[in-house]
């Protein structure tokens, strides 16, 4: 196996799109460049845009108090002009979090990481069509999946569902159990509302965190986890629901459904918060988690189809870890099957927009200009539109329309360089040794440079990685 | 015939040499009394010369060009009659018109001093002025503008388009204008998308499918056969000339309003591309045609546009380098090195063929196969820039175009 189409598949599948010095950079040692990347800390964006999560909730929560107040209207979710007000709010925090997101992609040393918090992200997708997620998305991002992207499966999962941008996303935030006490206040007042269980979060943690549909579980189990899971909730909130701190995690043992419990062949003794991050424990645990998690890793990383022998050596890392993640992700370097297709993957408009900032150099806009790109093209950062994230087949990206949007767009990209780029220098440093002679003579008899840097984008070698 | 264009050529040139001073006193006179425009539009992609402006009248023309020759006047899709060896491409009706009303000089057998035939390192070199492809970081036409003589607007230049072609880059100020919606890839480039997909099913299907549709969404539904053999020449019709004729409307009305404006750029660029005719150029109808005519068309309305300013204004139109004379195995033409040149425009001395013209003899063709190169680009952009924008001598032998002493000014272009 050639070295040089090695560290093309390490700069433009394992990374987010070459750079022109990277492949040079990379030279004979690519897996030994993917393994330094998981050396240290994950780096954690920061600037003074990017707000704490808890801020930007706490903020959007007291507007909403406010508006409510000005109407004096019952509490009656998603009246427009209230929903307005509040987007107006959160869509510059929108702007700002995933402008930094697609500037840190552009210019970081380490593509192979920020691809694996990109694609955990992405697991655990939440979306910002729902209200106030626009606020959330982006400091959910950086405050639940960045630290632990090279820690322990576990931890990954424990931050993320005690995450307030998840809880709201999935509604647990107002799941109450049917025997809680405030189920119990409740039941005693003639004409309150019904409260009861939301099994929102319990199902998607079930089917798309961790065990994966089929991966052993019933309704019964996923009702059972529901109650588990009552009173994983939200600081804040007014007269007798005051408590803790506004945007936080709050533990509200009032909504919690008391008693142990009995869930997918296993008894969990009654207690509290600790119940349900031992139900998670267990399910970080299970072999089929293992499983679900390394098919998505090789799908991701490798091919749409990716060789079974490879999904379970990756599960077995798992497992043999403890769930350590950066033994898995260097199970996967390692792996022969990584390296054996040259361009197995069709890029998403994310990946395609990454690459071509990257390898031509162009500079992240500022505000909502960055996010253009990603509008057009049709996938805009965080809006997944459902927890299920993005998909992840050629076939759910490789649309006629969608083609020639990217040219459309690649086409404005070269009109706007013009002579300033030299696509013909930058086709092999981009591209390595899957620059095919079609692509490198089409780029070299361009009629124009502009039209040059065009052929270069939309060529097959790097609508693929 | 060819003796005649050359003895009438060599006049002209001994003209200039011969009244050098006094024509540059005047020629300031002149302009400062009026406000003289110039258009310059860069025709990237290396034009056929040859099939703009057919040397109808040479005998080795009809033979040598083969399936992309044109009939001579007065047949069916003849050339336009200029003179008794030149015509014009049937499509350029209003270039034929301004030629009657003398306000059209055609140049032929014009080529830089590049040689290599690589769009690249041509345009640049056409646009930097020099001898060397990436000499410069700078184009002639900013080193130009900087050596205007006053008064002057706060930019003398708008590029007009989305980037600043090189030719206007450097120290001198110049506006951009770009338009407001991206325009769609030109035929061009998707019919070398078509090629370059040839190899990967996925991509060929995807392609293929997101152009019909579209083609169809442009309200053509073509019968079968026509989609048939459209599809052997490449995505060609009604739809994509409509979108280049869109494109130059954009653009001609912007630089129209920018060059009427009191305050206003003096100068305005911009580009057009698709004349790079590899595959299935067509003759009197056909790709090229097409694209002539949308061109033709664009200069009309820019005609329109300008107004009375039209009669100060000159519109030059050059491309990097020509094509060969004979036809390739694609029903096309590859790169070449001389090729034709426009200069148009109320302010131009029109109604004149200036070829020092070679001929098409074999013993006449450049390399064997090219039009012979016999006038040096830089020649009229010096007679354009001195009588025209009223730029000294001096500055165009030394910092405009520097190491040009062979390319002498063309002078006489423009109406005193």
């Amino acid at each position: 196996m050639l070295d040089a189409t090695q560290s093309a598949i390490a700069a433009n599948r394992f990374g987010l799109g070459a750079r022109p010095r990277e492949l040079a950079d990379i030279g004979s040692m690519p897996r030994e460049w993917l393994r330094v990347q998981l050396q240290g800390a994950a780096p954690l964006l920061s600037g003074a845009q990017l707000e704490d999560s808890a801020h930007t909730l706490a903020r959007a929560l007291e507007l909403r108090h406010e508006l409510r107040e000005e109407r004096q209207a019952p509490a009656s979710p998603g009246t427009p002009p209230q929903l307005q007000r509040v987007a107006q709010l959160l869509r510059p925090v929108y702007v700002s979090e995933a402008g930094a997101r697609f500037a840190q992609a552009v210019r970081s040393e380490r593509p192979f990481l920020e691809r694996l918090v990109q694609f955990w992200s992405n697991h655990f997708a939440v979306s910002v069509d729902k209200p106030l997620l626009a606020g959330l998305a982006g400091s959910f991002e950086r405050e639940a999946i960045r630290p632990h992207v090279l820690g322990r499966f576990s931890e990954l999962l424990l931050a993320v569902e005690t995450h307030p941008a998840m809880l709201l996303y999935l509604d647990n935030h107002v799941s109450v159990g049917p025997h809680s006490s405030l189920a119990q206040r409740a039941g005693q007042r003639a004409g309150a509302r019904r409260l009861g269980i939301n099994e929102n979060l319990a199902r998607e943690i079930l089917e798309l965190h961790t065990l994966g549909v089929g991966g052993g579980y019933t309704q019964g189990d996923v009702t059972t986890f529901a109650e588990v899971l009552t009173g994983w909730s939200l600081g804040g909130g007014r007269g007798r629901l005051a408590a803790g701190e506004p945007g936080r995690f709050l533990f509200r043992a009032e909504l919690h459904e008391p008693g142990a419990k009995l869930m997918r062949n296993t008894r969990y003794a009654d207690g509290g918060f600790g119940q349900g991050v031992a139900v998670l424990n267990d399910l970080a645990r299970a072999p089929a988690t293992a499983h679900f998690l390394a098919g998505k890793l090789a799908r991701h990383f490798v091919a749409d189809e990716p060789p079974p022998a490879l999904i379970a050596r990756l599960a077995g890392a798992f497992t043999a870890s403890e769930g350590d993640l950066a033994t898995v992700y260097r199970t996967l370097i390692d792996a022969r099957e990584a390296w054996e297709a040259g361009l197995a993957k069709y890029k998403t408009p994310n990946d395609f927009i990454t690459s071509a900032y990257r390898g031509l150099g162009l500079p992240v806009e500022e505000g909502a200009a960055a996010l253009a790109p990603f509008e057009l093209l049709g996938q805009r950062t965080w809006q997944p539109g459902s927890p299920a994230g993005w998909p992840d087949r050629s076939a759910d990206w490789d649309g006629a329309s969608a083609l020639l949007k990217r040219i459309e767009w690649a086409d404005g990209i070269g009109a706007r360089l013009g002579s300033r780029c030299d696509a013909q220098q930058l086709a092999p440093l981009l591209l390595g040794a899957n620059l095919a002679t079609p692509t490198r003579t089409a780029i070299a008899h361009a009629a124009s440079a502009g039209q040059a840097t065009t052929l270069l984008l939309a060529a097959p070698e790097f609508l693929r990685r | 015939m060819r003796h005649l264009r050359r003895r009438d050529f060599l006049q002209l040139t001994s003209l200039t040499a011969g009244a050098a001073l006094l024509g540059t006193r005047l020629t300031l006179a002149a302009v400062s009394a009026r406000r003289p425009r110039f258009v310059l539009i860069l025709m990237r992609g290396a034009l056929d010369g040859l099939a703009a402006v057919p040397p109808y009248g040479d005998r080795d023309y009809a033979a040598l060009r083969g399936e992309v020759a044109l009939h001579a006047p007065g047949a069916a899709g003849g050339a336009l009659r200029l003179d008794d060896t030149f015509g014009l491409h049937p499509a350029l009706g209003f270039l034929a018109e301004s030629y009657q009303a003398r306000e059209l000089i055609v140049l032929h057998a014009v080529a830089t001093p590049y040689r290599e035939r690589s769009h690249f390192d041509g345009q640049d070199l056409l646009e930097n002025g020099t001898v060397r492809p990436h000499a410069l970081a700078s184009g002639w036409l900013n080193r130009a503008l900087g050596q205007l003589p006053p008064p002057l607007p706060r930019a003398a230049g708008v590029a007009l388009g989305q980037n600043v072609p090189l030719i206007m880059r450097g120290s001198a100020a110049v506006t951009s204008w770009s338009p407001s919606r991206l325009g769609a890839p030109d035929e061009d480039t998707l019919a070398r998308l078509t090629d370059l997909y040839a190899g990967d099913a996925l991509l060929a299907g995807r392609l293929a499918d997101g152009l019909s549709a579209a083609t169809m969404m442009a309200g053509e539904s073509p019968p079968a056969e026509a989609m048939a053999s459209a599809a052997a020449m490449g995505p060609a019709g009604a739809a994509p000339q409509r979108a280049a004729q869109a494109r130059y409307a954009q653009l001609v009305q912007a630089a129209a309003g920018f060059l009427r404006e009191e305050e206003g750029p003096r100068v305005a660029v911009f580009d057009t591309s698709g004349w790079d005719t590899h595959a299935n150029q067509g003759a009197a109808e056909g790709q090229l045609a097409s694209r002539l005519r949308a061109l033709d068309e664009g200069l009309a309305l820019l005609k329109r546009a300008l107004g009375p300013a039209w009669n100060d204004t000159a519109v030059l139109l050059v491309t990097e380098f020509g094509r060969t004379v004979a036809v390739n195995g694609t029903r096309g033409t590859d790169h070449g090195t001389a090729s034709a040149a426009f200069l148009l425009g109320g302010a131009v001395a029109g109604g004149r063929v200036l070829a020092d013209w070679p001929g098409l003899a074999p013993r006449a063709l450049y390399q064997g196969r090219d039009l012979q190169p016999t006038l040096d680009l830089r020649a009229p952009f010096k007679g354009i820039l001195a009588e025209h924008l009223g730029v000294s001598a001096r500055a165009l032998e030394t910092e405009v175009f520097p190491d040009s002493a062979a390319a002498r000014p063309l002078r006489g272009l423009l109406r005193a």
